[in-house]
């Protein structure tokens, strides 16, 4: 792998922060002062001893020879991950070309973590080609009553719901919020996460303003539906029980032969609750057509490790989750650094991404968005409510944007980029309406990313 | 199967429970199921159905497009540079800076150096500028031209950012044109204070005459604090066509606008007010033959008589300060300082200054004299007063004052300013020297740049600590040239520590040049990505 090849922008390094006061702690550091011996092996690793409040400087290592993404190893005592060490490091080496020369080999201290890692990798790899060890019979065993408990979870759950119907769904405003932390916390104990997750998300219906009964009435009725999906899975077709699998959230590990494409980085993300922090980055293959869905998780504080530059492209090959209408992926083999995309991805109308929406749903009926670009929308402001519309250049038919996204700054970049000309959009396309995640303006293949 | 209940009928029975609302189906559809399963069996095939059935709406009217931009883009690595200098926000953070440079200062001269360069400023980032610009006024100007038209057309639909609409171009895009004569009368009669003093600046800018003519007409009508401001307008152009409106305004009702119109007028030395000044003033100070060498003899006024008053002399002095002494300062400021010369037996102001004066009356005459040379410009007498920068009565409390001779430096062209500060720092240090740094030109020249880094060595080297120096070393950072930084090489590394040195004193001074160093790279880095075909 050349230097070149991984070398990345000042943008793409903050893009790897955790938070906010990282990236700001980052970019302090990303100049020569605070640095001394930095330097860069051929192979992707950037190293560097940065003079702290103490006597002895940090020993900063990074290493981008990993498909999975950046490691990071610093002597800092910073929980952070990646550290402002790491962050100042990589942005001076984005930065300046002279300040982190190239060098043969590595100092001691970098070398042995770098060898190490390496060393790991080609074990691990090893070991995913003989097959897995374990026991098959206590696997089967531990899926059944994984299974049973699932189903306990299921049955109760609808019982819940149908008490809610009988009683009025009026009756769930003055319930409050307990009422579905209790249920939630009953799905989780049940091993049904995704269960748990759109338990506590009906909590916070009532409260979220107009037409809330009818948002709550889908969203039960969509979770009894998911309820009969399972406890009826042996009379569903294969792919669909898959789809009700993922979205009980059980695990669906990814089985699909690997395609090789140029897959462009179109957006990523992180949201985070209390406990994890989960990355989506997705990817349009120029090739095949298909867009794609990579997850990545992080614990707490930390940032997950797969970290994918917008507007890149990679020569790589991706598997496929189980399930119907199943967008999310798995990043298999790279065979070639990723490179700046030279174009953008194909657009399409408001109509028609309502229309695939529509169509995805035939597939999996508890879909909130599918991704799609848009291409040639004009963001156009809505007098009253203070709410915005994407609006096709050619025609009298808007999107609304979602009221996630009007409430953050983002959407003036989307306006302040627009100017009030045409825009291709990248983003989620919905019931809830659209989530730009990538624009591009009229003429250029220069990504800007709104989130 | 018969038809199937609509969403309404669905959402009815849902808000008020299937026990008190009987279910819109046909019993046998039911199937044996109780009631609130089919109720969301029913719901969840309509809420499907609903959304798989969704259709874009009516677009609504689109705004007006942002105005083309013909400024060229910026480099990319100067949009690199810029999103980290809007990334580091202040207030975050605090206490010990340590060795890393504050981002949030190089702004301004990163958004100087790219107006300079005339970039146009990346689309999607004039949000970013906009929210900087609101939070800084002192950016604001900067930061709004380099924005451009798309701020403005942003600014239009984002109530946060009225101020930009406010700010831009000083107001004058509301100005009615040069020709519109209506329009300009009709403007100052019937606008705001606000408006009335742009459209006065904007045309004193345009035709001086013009603008006083105007004010001329409804002079009498203004009210006083007004006519002050409106007085004030005429600073810019004043020529010696404004002395008879001033001449007039001399006998005003108000006591502050008969001050400035005479203020106004003792910088005219052609003026009449100048005249009779110089013609008091004379009469106050003589030579003295009397002694062995000659001298200043001071003859303070005895009276202040309504025709001094009538020019501007106010006859009060503040408390504790002595009657005529008071009268004496204001003449001598008012006077061209062009009589004394003449007065005083043909010497250079040079020679003047270095007259003694007799009677203690010194250190009123010089400080009446700084006065004079700062409001008429003159740099000869603004030299002379400032004297040698290495004199020891330039550091300590001679007849000027460091107040005053920050003053007069101003009266001096750049790079003479530049040298007689340089000179002042190589003779008494850094203490007293902040003042007379604020008032010189950027970058700073090389001889006053060095001056500062070897009077910080100097300093370090007795053994104080730096943050004794933090307004200088501030300073240095935003205004040394970056040319320079290899002269801080080798003042970087923590010295051994010294016995009599302050406790750690060497490890802080190591890491406020390597702040110091890194700042100034960081500078010329920025300054190589916005030069054309410079970036990296």
């Amino acid at each position: 792998m050349t230097q070149q090849g991984v070398r990345r922008t000042a943008e793409q390094v903050l893009d790897l922060a955790p938070d906010a006061s990282s990236r700001k702690a980052g970019s302090k550091l990303g100049v020569a002062g605070p640095w001394s011996g930095a330097g860069s092996g051929r192979e992707g690793a950037v190293w560097g001893l940065c003079k702290g409040s103490g006597s002895k400087p940090y020993q900063t290592v990074v290493d981008l020879s990993d498909p999975a993404g950046p490691a990071y190893k610093c002597s800092c005592p910073s929980r952070k991950f990646p550290c402002k060490h790491a962050l100042g490091l990589l942005l001076l080496w984005a930065g300046d070309e002279g300040a982190v020369p190239e060098s043969e080999s590595a100092p001691d201290w970098a070398e042995q973590w770098l060898a190490g890692r390496r060393g790991r990798a080609e074990v691990k790899k090893t070991q995913a080609a003989a097959g897995s060890a374990a026991d098959p019979d206590a696997a089967r065993k531990r899926a059944e009553r994984r299974d049973q408990r699932v189903t306990a979870g299921a049955t109760e759950l609808e019982r819940r719901l149908a008490d809610l119907l009988r009683d009025g769904l009026a009756s769930a405003e003055r319930a409050g919020y307990g009422l579905w932390e209790e249920t939630a916390a009953r799905m989780v104990d049940a091993q049904a996460p995704g269960l748990a997750a759109r338990v506590r998300e009906l909590g916070t219906i009532p409260a979220s303003g107009t037409g809330w009964p009818a948002r709550l009435l889908e969203e039960c009725a969509l979770l009894h539906l998911l309820d009969q999906g399972w406890l009826h899975r042996d009379r569903l077709p294969d792919a669909l029980a898959a789809t009700v699998r993922t979205r009980l959230g059980l695990p669906t590990p990814a089985d699909g032969p690997p395609v090789r494409d140029h897959w462009q980085v179109l957006a990523q993300y992180d949201t985070a609750d209390a406990k994890l922090t989960t990355r989506r980055i997705w990817l349009h293959g120029a090739d095949s057509g298909r867009t794609r869905l990579l997850l990545s998780f992080g614990a707490a504080g930390r940032a997950p490790e797969l970290s994918l530059p917008v507007g890149m492209s990679l020569d790589a090959e991706l598997s496929d989750h189980p399930g119907a209408g199943q967008v999310r992926a798995t990043l298999g083999e790279r065979h070639a650094p990723a490179a700046p995309a030279a174009s953008r991805p194909p657009g399409t109308t408001t109509t028609r991404a309502l229309a695939s929406y529509g169509e995805a749903l035939r597939e999996d009926p508890w879909l909130d968005s599918v991704p799609v670009t848009l291409d040639a929308v004009i963001p156009v402001p809505e007098d009253t409510s203070g709410s915005w519309h994407l609006a096709d250049a050619d025609a009298h038919t808007a999107l609304p944007l979602t009221p996630s996204f009007l409430a953050r700054p983002v959407l003036w970049r989307l306006v302040a980029l627009a100017g009030g000309a045409p825009l291709r959009v990248f983003g989620e396309c919905g019931h809830r309406g659209f989530t730009p995640l990538t624009a591009w303006a009229e003429g250029t293949a220069a990504p800007v990313s709104l989130c | 199967m018969t038809t199937a209940p609509t969403w309404d009928d669905l959402l009815t029975t849902a808000l008020l429970g299937t026990d008190r609302r009987t279910l819109p189906v046909d019993p046998a559809d039911l199937a044996g199921r109780e009631a609130p399963a089919a109720l969301l069996d029913a719901a969840a095939v309509a809420a499907v159905r609903r959304r798989a059935g969704l259709r874009p709406g009516p677009a609504g009217p689109r705004p007006e497009p942002a105005p083309a931009e013909t400024r060229p883009a910026l480099p990319p690595a100067a949009a690199h540079r810029l999103t980290l200098l809007l990334a580091d926000r202040p207030g975050g953070g605090g206490g010990r800076r340590g060795s890393t440079p504050d981002l949030t200062e190089l702004l301004p001269q990163w958004l100087a150096s790219a107006n300079t360069h005339g970039y146009a400023a990346p689309p999607h980032m004039v949000p970013a500028l906009l929210d900087a610009a609101r939070a800084r006024t002192d950016l604001r100007p900067a930061a709004l031209e380099f924005a451009g038209a798309r701020a403005l057309w942003l600014a239009r639909l984002n109530p946060d950012w009225r101020f930009a609409q406010r700010s831009a171009s000083g107001g004058t895009s509301a100005l009615p044109d040069a020709e519109d004569d209506e329009g300009i009368r009709r403007l100052w009669r019937e606008g705001l204070f606000a408006e009335r003093v742009a459209l006065l600046t904007a045309l004193r800018a345009r035709t001086p005459s013009a603008a006083r003519e105007l004010l001329a007409e409804t002079w009498a009508q203004e009210r006083a604090e007004d006519r002050l401001m409106f007085l004030d307008s005429l600073r810019a152009g004043l020529t010696a066509d404004d002395e008879p409106f001033l001449e007039q305004s001399l006998g005003d009702r108000s006591r502050n606008v008969r001050a400035t119109a005479a203020e106004l007028l003792s910088t005219l030395p052609g003026s009449a007010l100048a005249a009779r000044m110089a013609r008091r003033a004379a009469t106050c100070v003589a030579l003295d033959h009397t002694g062995s060498a000659a001298a200043i003899v001071v003859e303070a006024p005895a009276a202040c008589d309504p025709g001094m008053e009538r020019d501007g002399v106010t006859a009060r002095p503040p408390a504790g300060r002595g009657e005529r002494s008071w009268w004496l300062g204001q003449l001598v400021e008012a006077a061209p300082l062009d009589t004394w010369p003449d007065r005083l037996g043909g010497r250079t102001p040079e020679q003047i200054v270095a007259l003694p004066v007799t009677d203690d009356w010194q250190g009123e005459l010089h400080a009446a004299w700084c006065r004079a040379a700062v409001r008429q410009r003159d740099a000869r007498w603004a030299r002379a007063l400032l004297g040698a920068p290495s004199a020891p009565e330039a550091g300590g409390p001679g007849a000027v004052s460091l107040a005053d001779r920050a003053k007069l430096l101003a009266a001096l062209e750049a790079d003479e300013r530049a040298a007689w500060v340089a000179g002042f720092i190589a003779g008494h240090g850094l203490s007293e020297a902040f003042q007379l740094l604020g008032v010189c030109a950027l970058p700073w020249t090389a001889p006053l740049g060095r001056a500062v880094v070897d009077a910080l060595d100097i300093a370090r080297e007795a053994g104080s600590y730096p943050w004794s120096f933090s307004g200088v070393m501030g300073l240095a950072e935003r205004c040394l040239d970056p040319a320079e930084t290899a002269r801080l090489d080798s003042l970087l590394a923590v010295p051994d520590e010294r016995e009599d040195a302050s406790p750690g004193a060497g490890g802080y001074w190591a890491e406020a040049f390597q702040r110091l160093a890194t700042t100034l790279r960081l500078r010329a880095a920025m300054v190589r990505e916005l030069t054309p075909g410079g970036g990296a």
